[in-house]
C-alpha cells in the first residue's frame, strides 16, 4: 500500500465509503461509529475492488436488522452501480421508507375535515358550571362529542393512569418476610457481624407488568371513534413501557414507534401515514391472522393482555374469526374486546361474526365515552394474575362494568 | 490480546486464510454456508468481533457454534438463555455456603480475603474469558432473545471489551479473545445497542442447492433422484402459510425416514404418513395432510 497511485484510490474508496454511509444513515438505519469502524476494519481483510467482495463485507458490518437488508440493497446498488443484488427472498420496502407514497392518506384529511375552525372560540366553562359540564361529558358518547369536547376528554384520558395486571419475573429482589434465603446478603451481613449470623435476610421473585397488545379497528364504521381511540392509545403507549399497537381495516399496520412520539399531534400525524386503508371496509380475520403470523410470535411471548377495539360489524367469514381467536386466546394471558356500539341502547352482539369471536373473549366492554375508559382501566389493573381457562364463565357481562 | 492465528493449530491457521477456505473447512466439517455467511463468519473471526445470528428456528445458528468450536477444536461453553437469567447464572456467584463455613471457622477477625477467587462460582461467561485456558473457547449465547432486556446491559461489557468486572474483585480480562456466537429465534427485537457490538447476520432457509448439498452430506443412504425430489417438496411447503416452517433440521430428519420408508420414489401417502417429521403444530399438519400435500408433490415434482 505504499505505492501512491494505490493511496488514491484507497482515499477514493474512502470517499465513497463515507457518503455511503451517510445514505444508510440518512434513510433511517441504525449506524453508529462502531459499526462504520468495524465496515473500515474489514476491508483489510478483503478485496474492496470486487463488487461482491464489497457488498458482502458491508452488508456484514453495516446492517444490525433484517428489516433494513432491502433500503441497504437498494442504496449500494445506486452507490456501486450495477444491479442490487440478487436476494434469495426480497422483502418488500417498509412503508416508513417510501413516505412519500403515503403522504396523504385517508386519516389526515378526515382529521383535517374534524378539526373545527369555531372550535377554539368555545370557552372554557365557568367554575360553578364545570363540574356538571364535566359530568355530562363522562357520559357523552364519543361520536355524539364536538371538537371542544373531544380535546376536553383527550386532556382527561391524559390524566389516566393504567395499570395493567403483574406477573411474576424470575429476578429476585428483597422480601420483608416470605421468599427463599438470601444466601449474598447472609454472608456480606455476618462478615460485617465478626462471622455472627443474626437474621436471615429473604428474597422473592419481582412483579413485572404485563405487556399490552393493542387491535384497534379503523375502518369506515369506527370512523367517529378513531380520532380518539389513536389519542388514547397514544397515552396509553407513553405510560406503559411494553405496549405494542397495531390498527387495522383492510390490513394491519403496526403504529408502536409512531405512537412513541412524545407530542401527540406529531404521533398522530406520523400513525396517520403509515395507515393506508383508514375508513375503508373490514376484514377482522385477515388481519388476525397477519398478526398471527408476523408479530404474535415475537409480542405475545409474555404473557400479554390482548385489547381489541372494533364494533364487529363487518367480520368476514365466522369459522375463519372462529380460528383466529381461538389461537390469540390461546396464546395470550387475557384477551379484552372493546366494542364502542356497546354503549348504544339495545345493542346486543348479534352479528354472527362478533358472537364466534366472543367466545374466545375474557371481558366484553364498551368504549363509547369518558366513563368507559376510566372502567377499563380499573378492570385492567385487578385482572387476574393466574391465566384463566374458562373463558365464557368468567366473562364480564356487558355493561355490568360501567353502571353508575 | 493474542493474535487470532497464535490460538489455533496449522488447520485452524488455514480455516481464516480466506473466505474461500473458510467455506471449504465448514463444510469438511458438515456445514454448509452461502458466500454472505461466509464473509460474516470470516469477518468475524478475523476482526475477533462476536457474530450475531438472527432467523428462525431450524436454520442451524446453533449448529454453526458447535462446527466452529470443532474447526478450531477448542472448547464450546453454551448459555442458554431464559427468562429471569441472572448474573448468578451466567458469570459468576460467590460460594455462600463456603464463605459462611470460613467466617464460622474462624470465629470473627479479618475478612477482606473473603471474596478472593477461591469463593468464586465461575459460570459460562466467565470461563469464556478464563486467563487459566490455554486457549479460546466458542461462547455460544443461545436465545439471547429469551433473556431478560436488562441482562443484554450486562453483555455489553463482555462484548465491547471481553472483560467482566466483579465488584469485590476487580476487573477480569480476556487473555484469549473467545469467538462468540449469539443467536436469536426473533421472539423480540433485541436492543441495538447490544448488535452494534457483533457482526449481525439474518439466517434465511438455505437456498435449493446449499439445502440439497446439506443433505447429500448428512443423509447419504438417500439417492439422488429421492433427495431431489424430498428437497424440492420442503422447499415449496416453506412458501405454504404455516404456523411453523419447517427448519433445515427436519428437511434431514424427514429425508432419514423416507431412507426407511424405503419406497423409490416419494408419493402422496409416504408424504401424509411421515409428516409429523416436518411439520410440529397439529393445524399445519391437518392443512397439509391428503389433497394440498398431493398438489405440492406435483408442483414441487
Amino acid at each position: 500500500m505504499s505505492e501512491p497511485r494505490e493511496h488514491a484510490l484507497a482515499r477514493q474508496i474512502e470517499r465513497g465509503l463515507v457518503g455511503f454511509t451517510r445514505a444508510l444513515r440518512d434513510a433511517g438505519l441504525p449506524l453508529g461509529v462502531a459499526q462504520s469502524e468495524a465496515f473500515g476494519q474489514a476491508l483489510a481483510w478483503i478485496d474492496p475492488l470486487v463488487r461482491r467482495e464489497l457488498y458482502l463485507a458491508a452488508r456484514a458490518t453495516l446492517v444490525i436488522r433484517r428489516e433494513d437488508l432491502a433500503v441497504f440493497d437498494e442504496l449500494f446498488a445506486t452507490w456501486f452501480g450495477g444491479p442490487a443484488p440478487a436476494r434469495p427472498q426480497a422483502t418488500p420496502l417498509a412503508p416508513r421508507h417510501n413516505r412519500e407514497e403515503f403522504f396523504r392518506t385517508a386519516l389526515v384529511s378526515y382529521m383535517a375535515e374534524r378539526a373545527d375552525p369555531t372550535a377554539r372560540e368555545v370557552e372554557v366553562p365557568e367554575q360553578h358550571r364545570a363540574a356538571s359540564a364535566h359530568e355530562l361529558l363522562q357520559r357523552k358518547d364519543f361520536a355524539d362529542c364536538t371538537a371542544a369536547e373531544l380535546e376536553a376528554i383527550a386532556r382527561a384520558m391524559r390524566a389516566l393512569r393504567l395499570d395493567v395486571t403483574l406477573r411474576p419475573s424470575r429476578r429476585l429482589i428483597r422480601a420483608r418476610r416470605r421468599g427463599q434465603l438470601d444466601l449474598p446478603r447472609i454472608v456480606r451481613d455476618a462478615a460485617r457481624r465478626g462471622g455472627a449470623v443474626l437474621a436471615l435476610a429473604r428474597r422473592r421473585r419481582k412483579l413485572r407488568r404485563r405487556p399490552l397488545i393493542v387491535l384497534a379497528d379503523i375502518s369506515g364504521s369506527m370512523e367517529l371513534y378513531a380520532r380518539i381511540l389513536l389519542q388514547f392509545l397514544h397515552g396509553v403507549t407513553q405510560r406503559h413501557r411494553h405496549t405494542e399497537t397495531f390498527v387495522f381495516g383492510t390490513r394491519l399496520t403496526r403504529i408502536t414507534p409512531q405512537l412513541q412520539i412524545r407530542d401527540v399531534d406529531a404521533a398522530l400525524d406520523h400513525a396517520s401515514r403509515e395507515i393506508v386503508d383508514f375508513a375503508g371496509g373490514t376484514r377482522i380475520a385477515a388481519c388476525l391472522h397477519a398478526f398471527d403470523r408476523q408479530h404474535a410470535r415475537r409480542v405475545l411471548g409474555r404473557g400479554a393482555v390482548v385489547l381489541i377495539i372494533s364494533d364487529g360489524w363487518e367480520t368476514g367469514d365466522p369459522v375463519q374469526l372462529d380460528a383466529e381467536m381461538r389461537r390469540l386466546a390461546e396464546r395470550a394471558h387475557r384477551v379484552v374486546w372493546l366494542n364502542p356500539l356497546l354503549g348504544r341502547a339495545g345493542y346486543a352482539p348479534e352479528v354472527r361474526g362478533m358472537a364466534a369471536a366472543l367466545a374466545h373473549v375474557d371481558d366484553f366492554l364498551p368504549i363509547h365515552d369518558l366513563r368507559s375508559i376510566q372502567a377499563l382501566a380499573a378492570r385492567l389493573a385487578a385482572l387476574p394474575r393466574r391465566k384463566t381457562t374458562a373463558r365464557s364463565s368468567q366473562r364480564a357481562r356487558p355493561g355490568a362494568e360501567v353502571q353508575r | 490480546m493474542s493474535e487470532p492465528a497464535a490460538r489455533a493449530g496449522s488447520e485452524q491457521r488455514a480455516a481464516m486464510a480466506s473466505r474461500e477456505v473458510l467455506t471449504e473447512q465448514l463444510a469438511a466439517h458438515g456445514y454448509i454456508v452461502d458466500d454472505a455467511l461466509a464473509m460474516s463468519v470470516f469477518l468475524a473471526l478475523r476482526m475477533q468481533r462476536p457474530l450475531f445470528l438472527e432467523g428462525a428456528p431450524g436454520v442451524g445458528k446453533t449448529l454453526l457454534a458447535r462446527v466452529l468450536a470443532e474447526l478450531f477444536d477448542t472448547r464450546l461453553i453454551r448459555l442458554q438463555c431464559y427468562e429471569g437469567l441472572d448474573l448468578a447464572q451466567a458469570a459468576y456467584e460467590w460460594n455462600y455456603p463456603r464463605q459462611l463455613l470460613e467466617l464460622q471457622g474462624r470465629g470473627g477477625g479479618a475478612v477482606d480475603d473473603l471474596y478472593r477467587e477461591a469463593f468464586l462460582l465461575k459460570r459460562p461467561l466467565l470461563q469464556a474469558i478464563d486467563a487459566a485456558a490455554d486457549r479460546a473457547p466458542v461462547l455460544l449465547i443461545d436465545e439471547i432473545d429469551r433473556a431478560d432486556e436488562e441482562f443484554e446491559s450486562f453483555l455489553l461489557e463482555l462484548l465491547g471489551d471481553f472483560q467482566i468486572t466483579i465488584p469485590e474483585l476487580g476487573t477480569l480480562t480476556a487473555r484469549h479473545r473467545p469467538i462468540v456466537v449469539l443467536t436469536s429465534n426473533r421472539t423480540r427485537d433485541v436492543h441495538d445497542a447490544l448488535k452494534r457490538r457483533c457482526l449481525y447476520h439474518w439466517i434465511d432457509y438455505p437456498s435449493l442447492a446449499t439445502e440439497l448439498e446439506i443433505v447429500r452430506r448428512k443423509v447419504p443412504a438417500l439417492g439422488e433422484q429421492l433427495r431431489r425430489r424430498v428437497v424440492a417438496f420442503v422447499q415449496r411447503l416453506r412458501r405454504e402459510d404455516l404456523s411453523k416452517l419447517p427448519g433445515v433440521a427436519e428437511t434431514v430428519d424427514w429425508a432419514e425416514a423416507i431412507v426407511h420408508v424405503g419406497r423409490p420414489a416419494l408419493d402422496a401417502a409416504t408424504v401424509d404418513a411421515t409428516l409429523g417429521l416436518l411439520l410440529k403444530y397439529h393445524d399445519d399438519i391437518e392443512r397439509v395432510r391428503g389433497a394440498l400435500a398431493t398438489q405440492l408433490l406435483a408442483e414441487s415434482a
